[in-house]
């Protein structure tokens, strides 16, 4: 929490002070303003327009939020963006603008998506997990994946997609 | 013919590009992500308007309209694939793009009851097939040869006589000023080139990329967001004090209405923190229920001398006096939130000239109408622009959450967003209701089902059966009656409303009658259904003989009564079949024990739907139908207590997550007859087949949902 800073773009209010961020997003530098408890999902759909991260529960426990935070999933929901610091965060539009990663494709290969609003956080763990571990066994594939909720029942697809990724790698 | 006819009025060229982009909000919206929007605005700005459904460019790119909503049924690829069909182009030829609400263009824009496809079967292949014969007739004036002398193939009209051929760009201006052509002639099944085969999502690419799709990422200049306090079940506004609110930073007003506290703001975060800041008082309004007030009152609808009676054949009375056996039982299911994944939320924007209205609805028409009589203006002066949705479950066939948000907006003077956190969702309504099932079977002393009751009895339900349902017709003396409560808690459909637990607690109980008659309880469906054909008693509203061939194609694949597991003794398996929304599933769940508990290990499903549209959304419906199934019948639990909903987020509520699922293999009867929906049919069964398997496994009857809160189970995995 920013205690007391009058500079020409905290505003004062009754709580807290509206900060600056410097975010690396994306391989971008970033800027924008807002209160330092701001969790980084509303900093990304309010502030910077990066709408392809989902807000689904708020509370870290359906994924729908996930993003890289140094290239570990991370739920952007419960992380503060006071905390980000100079840390490097990849969102769904970084991880390929044009859906060439190998989950990406391998998630239109599969036809993954039902209505699609989960997705984004599936890739990005699924994304993370064959960073750090190019060839899971479904065991792990599972382990993994069961953090994130999908409503439409895709599971199945996903596990196929992830282990059709870990061949592409 | 005559919605047909009105479908068929053509656009010119120019104008047509008007109203193409009228309904482009991602180019128009002001989304400030960067990159290319996703739709196909260039496209479509040349393209010639043939009908409602479709347009052609002069480069041979076919713009085909959805105008359905898409909450993940897959409905904005199927459509298209059915038009595309019989306009006969490829389908890298096609684009396609959502509509807006029309009602001068389009019927029944409408997701629920899976209907769509069965409506708009006929209507999208004749909207394709008289394109083609325009295009196939503007070739032929141009060749100066007889239309019947061409033949068309992806995209292109041929003169085979002469050698010669056309694009449809080519032809697309001149085709679409000739007469539309009254009489048409679809193609034969046989030739199908599309329908039938393995098309993915249309929306992939944006969806994989994090492209701004749903009403949650839409944004306007301007536009403001809020967040409303909603009271508990049978309580209203007492007070409210949001002065630490109204000064909290990006707060631009609070503002009450109706039962409503509304926080409205710059940005997501800071409503949400202010509106914990509001100080409200309630009080109580009328009854505020708990879960244990339910359970009571279903004791009391089940016991009470009358109830409203849906279908009586015979005389149950001295069936049930004459019986050798009677076997009775009681199933209970739970309120349930629908949880779609995207959270309710609507932009509504009313101005003097009018209103507008863009998000996530499965029912924009209604979404319309409620807001004209809300605001007492005409329903033409609204438009209603429809976001792909992040599931619905039947939880957007209502328009409050949108009615709302123009109320709002009318209020503030100003666009808005509302948007409920998922808390919000979860204990703000409406859910599927919670109902309690009371059945006798009566038999005669060879097994013979000679008698069968059956009250329904629920909380704002209204009727919790469907008396005609199987084994209705089946056995000669039958009783259905249901009884409803009427609760301050607010329900409504629920995927496959009614019969999502109506199935499970009918065809576990048949399975419970098959037991006390010594049958097996796949041969005791095919006895009755075979009694039903020959010596049926009363209406029979279900098609025997599907019935029979999907019970007949997922015994086959299931090895029913023959499968052994890897110790070599007989799999544990659980049968189930249903007709609901006009599809026919069977399924068979098998069970095996582990460390002591049972584990659900497969489920086979026969599903038929008549023609399959698209392999991929098809096998996509039923086997996330059956994970939906399986995951409520095993953890899904909404209680109240004092007119409250106690699960408020997936922390305290159990969705069923990816290392829960079991395998899936999906069979369909390949028939030909006409499409029906899969949106739904395919979860009614699951309950049925699990429960029934898990009893085969462990000998425990499981009357009542969530399977793992039922005394002494300790879980399946």
């Amino acid at each position: 929490m920013v205690t007391c800073w009058p500079s020409t773009v905290g505003r004062r209010c009754n709580f807290t002070y509206m900060s600056l961020y410097k975010l690396n997003i994306n391989g971008r530098t970033l800027q924008t303003e807002a209160d330092p408890d701001t969790p980084l999902l509303w900093v990304l759909r309010d502030n910077l327009g990066l709408v392809g991260t989902k807000y689904g529960c708020g509370i870290a426990q359906c994924g729908a939020c996930t993003v890289h935070l140094n290239g570990e999933a991370t739920r952007s929901c419960v992380l503060p963006v006071s905390a980000i610091g100079a840390g490097k965060v990849t969102t769904i539009e970084g991880l390929s603008a044009a859906g060439t990663h190998p989950v990406q494709q391998a998630w239109d290969a599969v036809d993954v998506p039902q209505c699609g609003y989960c997705q984004a956080g599936q890739i990005m763990t699924a994304a993370a997990l064959l960073k750090r571990n190019p060839k899971p066994t479904v065991a792990e594939i599972d382990a993994t994946m069961s953090g994130n909720i999908c409503r439409c029942g895709t599971y199945h697809r996903i596990r196929q997609a992830v282990q059709l990724a870990s061949t592409k790698k | 013919m005559s919605a047909t006819r009105r479908d068929f009025l053509k656009g010119a060229a120019a104008a047509g590009g008007g109203l193409l982009l009228g309904f482009d909000w991602l180019s128009t919206s002001g989304f400030r992500t960067a990159g290319a929007m996703p739709t196909s605005a260039a496209t479509a700005d040349a393209a010639i308007n043939f009908n409602s459904y479709l347009a052609i460019s002069p480069q041979g790119v076919v713009t085909i309209f959805s105008p359905n909503p898409e909450i993940g049924q897959g409905i904005k690829t199927a459509f298209p694939i059915i038009v595309a069909e019989d306009l006969d182009v490829d389908w890298a030829q096609v684009k396609v793009m959502q509509s807006p609400l029309d009602n001068t263009k389009f019927e029944r824009q409408l997701t629920g009851g899976s209907g769509a496809i069965k409506h708009s079967w006929q209507r999208l292949r004749k909207a394709g097939a008289t394109a083609r014969q325009m295009l196939v007739n503007a070739a032929a004036q141009r060749w100066n040869v007889p239309a019947t002398e061409c033949t068309t193939a992806s995209g292109i009209v041929f003169h085979k006589a002469s050698n010669r051929q056309l694009g449809y760009g080519d032809l697309a201006t001149d085709a679409a000023k000739l007469p539309v052509p009254t009489e048409v002639k679809l193609k034969d099944r046989k030739d199908f080139k599309l329908i039938g085969s393995t098309i993915k999502n249309v929306d992939n690419q944006n969806i994989l990329t994090g492209k701004p799709l749903f009403g949650l990422d839409f944004n306007r200049e301007g536009m403001l967001i809020a967040m409303l306090q909603r009271p508990a079940f049978g309580y209203k506004l007492k007070s409210v004090n949001a002065a630490a609110a109204k000064a909290m930073p990006g707060i631009v007003d609070v503002v009450t209405f109706k039962n409503n506290v509304a926080v409205v703001g710059k940005s997501t975060w800071q409503v949400k923190k202010a509106r914990e800041a509001v100080k409200i008082e309630y009080e109580k309004d009328s009854t505020s229920e708990s879960t244990a007030d339910h359970n009571r009152i279903f004791t009391e609808l089940l016991d009470a001398p009358t109830a409203t009676q849906r279908r009586k054949d015979g005389d149950v009375d001295a069936a049930f006096k004459s019986a050798a056996k009677v076997v009775k039982a009681e199933y209970q299911c739970p309120f349930l939130p629908h949880t779609p994944m995207e959270p309710m939320n609507f932009f509504a924007h009313v101005r003097e000239d009018g209103v507008e209205l863009v998000g996530p609805t499965q029912t924009p028409d209604l979404a319309r109408n409620e807001t004209a009589k809300l605001l007492g203006i005409k329903p033409d002066k609204i438009t209603v622009e429809l976001t792909r949705m992040g599931g619905g479950f039947g939880r957007r066939l209502k328009a409050d959450y949108v009615v709302e948000a123009a109320e709002l907006s009318s209020l503030i003077k100003a666009p808005v967003k509302v948007i409920w956190t998922r808390e919000d969702d979860m204990t703000g309504g409406s859910y599927r209701p919670a109902v309690r099932y009371r059945f006798e079977a009566a038999l005669d002393a060879q097994g013979n089902l000679i008698g069968y009751k059956l009250r329904g009895a629920s909380i704002n339900a209204g009727n919790a059966t469907r008396e005609d349902n199987f084994p209705s017709g089946a056995v000669p003396n039958l009783l259905i009656e249901s009884a409803d409560y009427k609760s301050p808690i607010t329900t409504g459909p629920w995927r496959a409303p009614i019969t999502n637990f109506l199935a499970f607690a009918e065809q576990s109980f048949l399975d419970e009658v098959a037991q006390a008659a010594g049958k097996d309880p796949v041969q005791f469906r095919l006895d009755l259904l075979d009694k039903a054909k020959t010596s049926p008693t009363g209406a029979i509203k279900y098609d025997i003989d599907r019935t029979k061939a999907v019970i007949q194609l997922v015994t086959e694949k299931a090895g029913w009564g023959k499968k052994k597991g890897a110790d070599g003794k007989p799999v544990s398996q659980g049968f189930s079949v249903y007709y609901s929304h006009n599809s026919y599933v069977a399924q068979v769940g098998e069970v095996v024990m582990k460390k002591g508990q049972p584990v659900l290990q497969k489920v086979y499903a026969a599903a038929d739907c008549g023609e399959v549209i698209n392999q991929s959304g098809a096998r996509q419906q039923v086997t996330g139908g059956i994970v939906d199934g399986v995951g409520h019948a095993m953890y899904g639990n909404l209680t109240f207590k004092d007119g409250a909903a106690q699960q408020s987020n997936f922390n305290n509520y159990r969705l069923i997550r990816l290392n829960e699922i079991p395998e899936v293999e999906v069979h369909f009867v390949d028939n030909g007859i006409e499409p029906t929906g899969l949106g739904e049919p395919a979860l009614p069964p699951t309950g049925a087949a699990v429960g029934n398997a898990i009893y085969k496994a462990t000998g425990k009857r499981l009357r009542s949902q969530p399977f793992t809160e039922q005394e002494g189970f300790k879980g399946v995995s």
